[in-house]
């Protein structure tokens, strides 16, 4: 039988505010345990949450750039159950009148058509804290410093359809909300991760499948491989005769397989009520036109301008805007460089970023600054130096021996333009290889190349490669 | 409506409450008495009525985003009964 | 000088006939000598009350003094005042030393007034009778085989002894109001809102509302403008200005519509209590007030309604009490739900735990549209009745109970008998608006209340109102013998 994977993610992105979402406790990451959780934050008897200024606008700013409705009204209600990392025995969330409805995304899988996934809600609520399971005497560790961290969690429609799509969407999203600013996307630190609904259905089934959550995925990888093999079991299971059932499941990337969580004793029942402590949150057309004011060019339209004003190919627009810095960085060298943005797309996806991936850096940590590699590109579109002597300079800018106009100098690798210094060159090398002329002008046109070697060689790359031929075509003819 | 053993076993549990088996049927009794009292408001129609969850119709009020708490986990760690390398401590945990 | 009003005992202060040490180790000399019998004080701060005393003494002679500079009160053991024990009247809290201070309290330190201690309370502030509180029952001065009311049973038993000449009460279906009137005493609920909630260890969110304990009205405005305000921690405490409540005592009251709803005069309402309440009324009508027969139509659903609302909303309320952070912790907890489990069975009472499975049980999946969501529906309609009334009518008047202090025990093992003891108060917190609770006679020798309801921040009004009344007679100067 052919099955239709069908998959809706769940995103957690924590918001990049200073602090909490209802305390005035800080966000910051890495501090020792509990010294990030105040009062309110620990669920201490009588203290009451205000809420976040910042929360509100991130999630508004969100709504806005995936085209939702940024709710007038919206409701914060408690989800009720015990858990320890769960301070006040409730997760003030919310559930009936989210803040951000509706809203899409398009994705694209290398290869395939680009495809609409629609965004059924986001919505704000505050994050737990950490049980640290390590043993202390049998005891599991709380950790209470996450808790209170406001989360924008973005609900997709079981739109996607394999693991590939749910990989896209999520990067798609990744990218989103570190182009506006609202999370830092940092996942080795937790601040974006997912929950992933995976089920099955016979082809052309219309009726969704028994779905299982798998819980806190928090690398792309994890997600294709969880998906994957969430799939191929649930497969199975039905192959085999047996039933998929609803129930939430936990990736183990060591073993890289899902298994259930230990069973629940009790269905959930998270008694959802409007958190009394807590009035609605009331946004006016004003206040929504005046975050939208405040969107930066995002993704897809920069993708579209690459190509409409600077004449970039599809895919590489798209590699180029997968995120706002790196978008920015092309855009600062493109700008310095000066002339055909194409060479300068082609020097930060392949120099750059094949650089970059070599030494486990970002973007953000590049040696070679925007300035610098647009420096030399400049240089090269001015014919100071040839392609072959930047990929030299860049080296040398890499190591942080300077700029390219102080590497080129120290170096003396400026190009060679004077026609009668290549025309020295050229003549002595006809001199010296007087068998490889004679063959060359008895038709063996293909030594053509062996010349433009030797002047190469012999001007250690700095001739103009331009000069050269042309030259090399006078004096062997 | 009255609440019979399974339900205030259920209940409890999910409330997180011990509750004495001898207990149990005072239990029994107490809620469905409450519930009976309760009750009383199924006579009332309230089809068009909006919910009041608020005394007041007021919007949330919203705060600056500014860290304003510093750490104070010794003097909240005080009045824990089980804490250790700054952790609170609780029975092992199996996911 | 123990039956001195806040008022008096403002100005004696300044007068330097006494000195606010002496003051308190008076009343702490007090406390001491009927602590034992009433059982109305939880913590007596002695050391922290003479040390407050003594630095409001020398703000006294530095002429920097607010009114209530040196006034020794007591306050409600459910606010939480830094390094001092707060209960809640619970097991669960035995061991919690506040490490912070409520708004409430803050603002009474502040103005330089000495707390003498933390007063007995129902669990939790669920009971109408002080008899659910871990710490024991609290006794009625006027009648030791009585209940005081509750929850604030503690703090309206000490004023009424004269142990402290004022205190603060928590008010969510009555728990000021009740008490005050089984007590002989003038109590006010504010406006929901008026004061702030932060420090104040919940109830029910949406009905909870501290407020004063006094012997007049013009203590009450004396302690209003110390307590109202707005606290930007409480994002339901209201942005809006504080009046001077003592401003608009004196004004005449010639005029005054008085509505009388017929609800509260009905079945149920024992008939000395509706004779007392008569009188007062005429009372008034010989102040100038105009009387009118009102209706509050959903009168009689606001109690089922209220058992709904306050324990969906306490069951969730309490659910921080788990033995991780603070609170009770039980022996050898085998897994985490036995820690949950048993800590919390152990913690809370028996009306606690009653509270909270009706609550988990109103919240829970099936249930949530036929009871809660249903209840909402009904508080708008009690709510609208209010709204509507207030458009005839300036205040709101009756009995604050349907029966003089019932005997302990009398309702302890009936919770729904108990709970209609709050028949009149419950529906003022459903719809947030303030009310007060004033001395008007005694049948028996127990001390009636009349209730007085006002419009939403008419807190002002409901003081003059009262205090005109307490001008024209001297219910509320009664003492008990034994505390004279």
């Amino acid at each position: 039988m052919e099955w239709e994977i069908v998959i809706g993610l769940e995103i957690h992105a924590q918001l990049a505010t200073k602090s909490k979402i209802f305390s005035g406790a800080s966000t910051a990451y890495g501090a020792e345990p509990n010294t990030q959780a105040c009062a309110i934050d620990l669920g201490m008897p009588g203290v009451l949450p205000v809420l976040n200024k910042e929360a509100v606008r991130m999630a508004a700013k969100f709504g806005l750039a995936v085209g939702a409705k940024v709710s007038n009204r919206s409701l914060f209600e408690r989800k009720n159950y015990f858990y320890p990392d769960l301070p006040k025995g409730y997760q003030i969330s919310q559930f009936e009148l989210p803040i951000v409805e509706g809203g899409q995304l398009e994705i694209q899988v290398e290869g395939e058509d680009a495809r609409v996934i629609a965004i059924t809600r986001a919505h704000l609520e505050e994050d737990a804290g950490k049980s640290l399971h390590e043993d202390f005497q049998g005891s599991t560790g709380v950790d209470l410093n996450r808790a209170g961290t406001p989360l924008l969690e973005i609900v997709s429609e079981p739109d996607l359809r394999s693991a590939k799509e749910a990989v896209a969407y999520m990067k798609k999203i990744h990218s989103l909300v570190q182009y506006l600013e609202i999370c830092d996307g940092n996942m080795q630190e937790g601040s974006f991760r997912c929950d992933a609904n995976v089920s099955i259905r016979p082809m052309g089934q219309e009726k969704l499948g028994t779905r299982s959550e798998i819980k806190n995925l928090n690398s792309f990888r994890f997600v294709e491989r969880a998906i994957n093999f969430e799939v191929e079991r649930q497969i199975d299971v039905i192959e085999g005769g047996g039933k998929v059932v609803q129930e939430t499941r936990l990736y183990d990337s060591d073993k890289d397989e899902t298994r259930s969580m230990r069973s629940k004793e009790e269905a959930f029942d998270y008694r959802y009520f409007p958190d009394p402590d807590l009035l609605p949150i009331e946004l006016d057309e004003a206040y929504i036109e005046a975050v939208r004011i405040t969107l930066p060019e995002l993704p897809d339209e920069k993708k579209a301008r690459f190509m409409a004003e600077l004449g970039l190919a599809e895919y590489e627009a798209g590699v180029l805007t997968a995120s706002r810095e790196l978008a920015d960085y092309f855009e600062e060298a493109a700008k310095i460089a000066g002339g055909d943005a194409k060479r300068t797309a082609n020097w930060v996806m392949g120099d750059l970023l094949g650089a970059l991936n070599k030494a486990g850096k970002g973007i953000a940590d590049s040696p070679v600054s925007a300035a610098l590699l647009g420096g030399m590109l400049q240089r090269i579109n001015d014919n100071t130096i040839s392609g072959k002597i930047a990929k030299q300079v860049f080296e040398c800018m890499w190591n942080g021996e300077g700029d390219a106009d102080s590497v080129i100098k120290a170096k003396g690798l400026k190009q060679v333009t004077d026609s009668g210094a290549i025309e020295i060159i050229i003549d002595e090398i006809i001199a010296n290889n007087p068998g490889q002329v004679e063959q060359y002008r008895s038709g063996k046109d293909k030594l053509f190349g062996f010349f433009v070697g030797q002047v190469m060689k012999a001007s250690q790359g700095k001739a103009n490669p331009a000069q050269v031929n042309e030259l090399l075509k006078q004096k062997l003819a | 409506m009255s609440v019979d053993r399974s339900d205030i076993t259920k209940v409890a549990r999910l409330a997180r409450l011990k509750i004495d088996e001898a207990d149990v049927p005072q239990y029994v009794d107490n809620l469905s008495n409450i519930l009976g009292l309760v009750e009383q408001m199924s006579a009332v129609n309230t089809d068009d009525v909006v919910p009041m969850a608020h005394p007041l119709d007021a919007a949330q009020r919203l705060r600056a985003d500014e860290v304003s708490d510093t750490n104070q986990r010794d003097k909240f760690q005080a009045l824990a009964p089980q804490v250790e390398s700054g952790l609170y401590l609780v029975p092992k945990v199996i996911e | 000088m123990h039956t001195k009003t806040i008022s008096q005992l403002s100005a004696v202060l300044r007068s330097g006939e006494v000195s606010s040490v002496e003051l308190t180790s008076l009343f702490l000399d007090r406390i001491k000598q009927h602590n034992l019998a009433l059982n109305c004080f939880i913590s007596i701060t002695e050391a922290q009350a003479l040390e407050a005393a003594a630095a409001a003494d020398q703000r006294l002679k530095a002429g920097n003094a607010a009114p209530l500079t040196g006034v020794p009160i007591a306050h409600k053991d459910i606010f939480c005042t830094e390094g001092v024990k707060t209960t809640c009247g619970s097991k669960m809290l035995d061991n919690f030393i506040a490490p912070y201070e409520s708004t409430c309290t803050a603002k009474f330190r502040d103005a330089g007034a000495v707390m003498l201690g933390k007063t007995n309370m129902d669990e939790f502030a669920m009971g109408s009778s002080n008899e659910t509180s871990y710490f024991g029952a609290v006794k009625n001065p006027w009648d030791q085989g009585r209940v005081p009311g509750g929850s604030s049973g503690g703090s309206v038993s000490a004023v009424a002894a004269r142990l402290a000449p004022a205190a603060t009460g928590t008010d969510t279906g009555g728990s000021i109001r009740q008490p005050a009137a089984l007590c002989g005493l003038t109590g006010l609920k504010p406006t929901y809102g008026r004061v702030s909630r932060f420090g104040m260890i919940a109830f029910a969110s949406s009905l909870d509302q501290a407020g004063p304990v006094t012997y007049s009205a013009e203590d009450a405005a004396l302690m209003m403008n110390v307590m109202a305000g707005f606290d930007e921690r409480d994002s339901t405490s209201v942005a809006r200005e504080v009046p001077d409540y003592s401003a608009n005592l004196e004004n005449g009251i010639e005029g005054l519509k008085i509505g009388l709803p017929k609800e509260y005069f009905g079945e149920g309402l024992d008939g000395n209590i509706a004779r007392v309440i008569d009188a007062a009324i005429k009372e008034y009508e010989a102040l100038g007030a105009v009387v009118k027969e009102i209706s509050l139509p959903n009168t009689g659903l606001a109690v089922p309604t209220y058992y709904v609302v306050a324990p969906a909303e306490c069951s969730t309320n309490l659910s921080r009490f788990d033995g991780v952070r603070f609170g009770h912790r039980c022996d050898d907890p085998q897994d985490l739900f036995d820690l949950y489990t048993r800590s919390r069975g152990e913690g809370f009472g028996l009306e606690v735990k009653r509270r909270i499975m009706i609550g988990t049980y109103v919240l829970s999946a099936g249930y949530y549209d036929a009871y809660y969501l249903k209840a909402q529906k009904i508080r708008r309609l009690i709510s609208d009745d209010f709204r509507a009334a207030f458009e005839k009518v300036d205040v709101i008047m009756g009995p604050t109970t349907p029966s003089t202090a019932f005997k302990l025990g009398e309702k302890a093992d009936d919770p729904v008998t108990m709970y209609l003891s709050d028949i009149y108060t419950i529906a003022v917190n459903m719809a947030g608006l303030p009310a007060a609770s004033i001395p008007a006679g005694f049948v028996d020798g127990l001390p009636v209340g009349l209730q007085v309801i006002g419009n939403y921040f008419d807190e002002s009004r409901l003081l003059n109102v009262a205090h005109k009344y307490q001008q024209a007679t001297d219910w509320h100067l009664q003492v008990p013998k034994e505390f004279q």
